[in-house]
């Protein structure tokens, strides 16, 4: 019997990346301390979704990547079709359309694109090795543009930057000559002014309220200056979990969401963010040495995508609450409240041990 | 742009790992940065937002202090009740708040004007009223949907009850709103820290003039509240200290007397105790609820106050200024003995009328009163007598008589706003009017002058304070109200001690034969009636100021309008030997002091000295002389 338990055991952690696995859990760990203090009743749930996730995570982790790579293209295309209905009959919550109604279901299509815009991008990289053409370049920034911009219309500014982001990934470490990519960021620059006049009203409000939040305190730059001065009056050490004043009296807009980076700074201080900023970047470490030794082109890419996607959650989130980024809705990865966002964070970080542990199988 | 070769592939992919990995840490860099600065460099202030988000100063405001009578009888007070408040830098959209607030609590549309109005006027309230005196039943409603509510709060206020509602409102004057002119007073006296929650102030009356004694001492608590403004829990406490409790001189149950006296009539009585200055009743007739203010009065009383025809508003005791008519005579007759303008027996002849420079001076009697000399003059009330006599002495040395009693001259009584009037003189004039011809003093002028005609103008509280310092022999007290103040918390009692003003010097026996003569009118002159059959000896007499001027016409009361109608004056003491009382009696369009005034002031000699309450009031005599 001991035997058996044991023997079901090792082949569950079979796959499992020792140094990945240790690294989020303990992010789940501070996750659920912090919570325990911003909003303990949330407690059971998001306990629920960790176990959850982690089922997805070690599912993902025994998918070959070969299988990975026939998914790419389904996944691509059901994402695309998704998020046209959505433009075309979503339900429209918050002033956004973002859910599409399946009648038994409400779902976010643009989460899918989270996942499905590596694959599908890596995929294409990988058919078209070893000569990649200056024109592919041009393809993939097309298949990665058309849900971007479907996306940024619902309006979902802080999705279309996430998306945005691991496509970008995937074409940068594809090759794009540096050349190339200095004059995108010239034309972005001077293209700025153009993009501006075609935000909406609240997305120019948000970045407005970055420069100066004081000057709606009640309205707009009221997130900001709470959630600046949760985490500077923190100090060094924080005044102790569950003693953050911001956090408790409830100055903290959605401090067990997308704010709820305020609560560390204010209740574990300087100290606390060392740590958590300690924790996310050997997570990213770990994913960047997963990706340099991974065994093919489809698969270095997607391990890259998928750690630089979880930099640019962490960093977004960080610099908005900290007040150094505009308000976009993106949440701290692992940490943050919410089910959605951790299976697919997980399931990324499956995708990443699949990688490590198919390294030497597929050596050419 | 092709990788012939895979590995060449491979080693570009590490590079900009590499370079990925740099960017990471620069981008960790930066907000590690972003965090020294806020938390290390930026703590301190931070930290105090974080406080000042955290920790709210709420005022206690104290217990307004009491005005009670000499008797103990209490004349304002206040009470407790709950307020429906709402900070209107906690909320958003106050019109949709109060909407919200007004499914479930009854709000008027004119409880909203009132609170615009409150927002406008106000400048440094943590929360303003909408609504007042919330039943039990709205309390309990609005706390089952205070969660919907961030920023409004019900709160505990005291308000300011007058419990006698229309009653000496003149006198005890009313608090209100604090307006922008009220804060510079608060910030006059370097008050604005003990006003902080403070929503009332005195507007007149002894409210205005000992506000900042009767306000008490603002208390603190330190409040832990939520980001709805919501209190959790109480941090520390300092206890406001209660206003101080004022006393008075005034007899609450003879100022009932008086106010009964006067029915709906118009008019003023101002009754002082001459050893002192105390005054005993300050009347002013018709008066009004001071109730009405507290909250911030309606438009539609505010309106109703305003516009009578009767001006209830007016305090006359103190802002109206009259002819004092035939009560100016006593004061003619003892400056001309101290001037030896006259001798007591000296008598003139009365043919009932003075020619002076091609006029006609009229006396009231027709054919005159004969030969009168100085104790007939006042009990007769001879206007010959009189029109003479200013005549011999002159304006000037009238009007620097008269000043030593204070005629023309604010009091200084403990109420605000008082008016001097207008003792006539050569100076006087010159100063009054702008074109030349109108500066100069014309000898015809002064005639009338003796009779309490012409220009002369005096408040109700300068006759009485005349009055009273004639009924003392020429020693002068300040009229005041207040009596003692007393400390609420250490008991401790401030007598307002009552120091003469000054000491006149008359010659005993000149005051002598006038207060006689004052005795005379009250015994067999034209106060006999009022007075028969009292138990003590009072000394008073009559007037009748003139507010229309008939040139030579013969002119009958009852066929004027009453509008037009002469004023009717009294001015008294009692017991004669000893005043304990002197008063003054101003009844407009009243017609004869006789009849009008002297009865009102029986009832309150006959209350003040016997005890005795009147049956009825005061009705004027069916007929009777000035």
């Amino acid at each position: 019997m001991k035997d058996v338990l044991s023997r079901f055991w090792m082949r569950l952690i079979e796959p499992i990346d020792v140094p990945l696995m240790g690294f989020t859990g303990l992010l789940m760990a501070i996750a659920l301390l912090v919570l325990g203090s911003a909003s303990p009743e949330r407690l059971p749930a998001q306990m629920l979704n960790i176990f959850a996730a982690l089922v997805v995570m070690r599912l993902a982790a025994q998918i070959q990547p070969q299988r990975l790579m026939h998914l790419a293209l389904p996944m691509y295309a059901i994402g695309i079709l998704l998020l046209v209905a959505v433009a075309l009959f979503g339900d429209i919550s918050k002033g956004a359309r973002r859910w599409l109604n399946l009648g038994f279901m409400r779902i976010q299509p643009s989460e899918l694109m989270k996942v499905a815009m590596p694959l599908m991008l890596a995929w294409y990289f990988q058919k078209r090795e070893p000569l990649i053409r200056f024109r592919d370049y041009g393809v993939a920034a097309l298949l990665l543009l058309v849900p971007v911009a479907l996306i940024a219309r619902q309006p979902d500014l802080g999705t279309a930057i996430l998306v945005l982001a691991a496509g970008f990934y995937v074409i940068f470490f594809a090759g794009l000559p540096w050349k190339v990519l200095i004059a995108l960021l010239l034309a972005a620059a001077a293209a700025a002014p153009l993009a501006w006049s075609h935000l909406h009203d609240y997305q120019r409000a948000r970045v407005m309220t970055l420069f100066d939040p004081e000057s709606d305190p009640l309205g707009k730059g009221f997130h900001i200056i709470q959630s600046t001065i949760a985490i500077g009056s923190g100090g060094f050490f924080g005044k102790g979990w569950g003693q953050g004043t911001q956090a408790q009296l409830e100055f903290i807009p959605e401090r067990h969401t997308d704010f709820i980076f305020a609560v560390i700074g204010e209740e574990f201080g300087l100290f606390g963010n060392v740590i958590l900023l300690g924790m996310y970047a050997l997570l990213i470490a770990r994913g960047l040495m997963i990706a340099a030794n991974a065994p093919t082109l489809f698969t270095r890419l997607l391990a890259v995508s998928i750690t630089l996607v979880f930099f640019t959650y962490a960093f977004v989130n960080m610099g908005m609450v900290s007040g150094i980024l505009p308000v976009v809705g993106v949440p701290l990865p692992l940490v943050s409240y919410g089910g959605t966002a951790l299976v697919t964070l997980f399931f990324g970080i499956g995708i990443l041990m699949s990688v490590h542990k198919h390294r030497m199988l597929v050596q050419k | 742009m092709e990788f012939a070769n895979p590995q060449e592939g491979i080693e570009r992919f590490r590079r900009r790992l590499g370079v990925a990995a740099l960017f990471v840490l620069f981008c960790f860099g930066l907000l590690i940065l972003r965090f020294i600065w806020l938390q290390i460099v930026q703590y301190d202030y931070y930290q105090t937002r974080a406080e000042d988000n955290r920790i709210s100063l709420v005022p206690i405001v104290p217990n307004r202090g009491l005005i009670v009578d000499r008797n103990g009888e209490v004349l304002a007070r206040n009470y407790s009740a709950y307020t429906l408040e709402i900070a209107p830098s906690k909320v958003r959209d106050l019109d949709a708040v109060i909407d919200g607030l007004s499914r479930i609590i009854d709000i008027q549309p004119k409880d909203r004007k009132r609170f615009y109005k409150m927002l406008d006027e106000s400048r440094n309230f943590d929360t303003l009223p909408i609504r007042n005196r919330l039943t039990d039943e709205e309390v309990a409603k609005f706390t089952a949907y205070r969660y919907r509510f961030p920023g409004v709060e019900i709160k505990a206020r005291l308000f300011r009850q007058y419990p006698y509602g229309a009653f000496a409102s003149h006198l005890l004057g009313y608090i209100g709103r604090v307006t922008d002119r009220d804060l510079d007073k608060i910030e006059d006296q370097d008050q604005e820290d003990n006003y902080r929650g403070t929503l009332h102030f005195g507007k007149t009356g002894l409210e205005q003039h000992y506000e900042f004694e009767l306000h008490g001492t603002t208390g603190f608590e330190q409040v832990e509240v939520d980001a709805g403004g919501r209190a959790v829990r109480s941090l520390a406490r300092i206890a406001p200290i209660a206003g101080n409790n004022l006393t008075l001189t005034v007899d609450a149950r003879l100022q009932q007397v008086v106010e009964k006296a006067f029915g709906d009539r118009r008019g003023a009585l101002v009754a002082i105790d001459p050893a002192t200055g105390g005054i005993l009743a300050l009347v002013s007739m018709p008066n009004y609820d001071p109730n009405l203010f507290v909250d911030g009065i309606d438009p539609g009383n505010w309106e109703m106050l305003n516009t009578s025809p009767d001006k209830p508003m007016v305090n006359r005791a103190l802002n109206g200024a009259y002819p004092p008519g035939s009560t100016f005579k006593p004061y003619m007759a003892l400056a001309a003995l101290e001037l030896g303008k006259r001798r007591p027996e000296q008598a003139i002849h009365d043919p009932g009328f003075f020619n002076f420079g091609g006029h006609q001076f009229r006396d009231d009697k027709k054919g005159g009163h004969g030969y009168v000399d100085m104790y007939t003059s006042i009990v007769q009330s001879c206007d010959t007598y009189y029109y003479m006599l200013a005549n011999d002495m002159g304006i000037d040395n009238i009007s620097s008589f008269m000043a030593q009693f204070g005629f023309g001259q604010p009091t200084g009584v403990d109420i605000d706003g008082e008016s001097r009037g207008v003792l006539p003189s050569q100076a006087w004039k010159r100063q009054r009017f702008k074109r030349p011809e109108q500066q100069k003093w014309y000898a015809g002028e002064t005639i009338s002058i003796g009779i309490g005609q012409g220009y002369n103008a005096y408040t109700p509280i300068q006759l009485a304070q005349a009055i009273a310092t004639l009924a003392n022999n020429g020693v002068m007290y300040r009229p005041h109200l207040v009596k003692y103040i007393t400390d609420t918390r250490t008991g401790k009692q401030t007598v307002i001690e009552p120091t003469p003003i000054r000491t006149i010097a008359l010659k005993p026996e000149n005051i002598e034969i006038i207060k006689r003569a004052l005795v005379g009118v009250n015994k067999e002159g034209t106060g006999a009636r009022a007075f028969a059959g009292a138990e003590y000896v009072a000394a008073g007499k009559t007037g009748t100021a003139q507010v229309f001027s008939y040139k030579g016409a013969e002119h009958k009361t009852e066929h004027m309008q009453a509008n037009l109608r002469d004023h009717a004056l009294y001015i008294a003491f009692a017991p004669a030997d000893a005043p304990r009382i002197a008063l003054a009696v101003l009844v407009e369009n009243g017609g004869f002091g006789a009849q009008a005034a002297a009865p009102i002031a029986r009832q309150v000699f006959d209350y003040y000295l016997l005890g005795k309450l009147p049956k009825e009031p005061a009705k004027a005599d069916e007929d009777g002389g000035d």
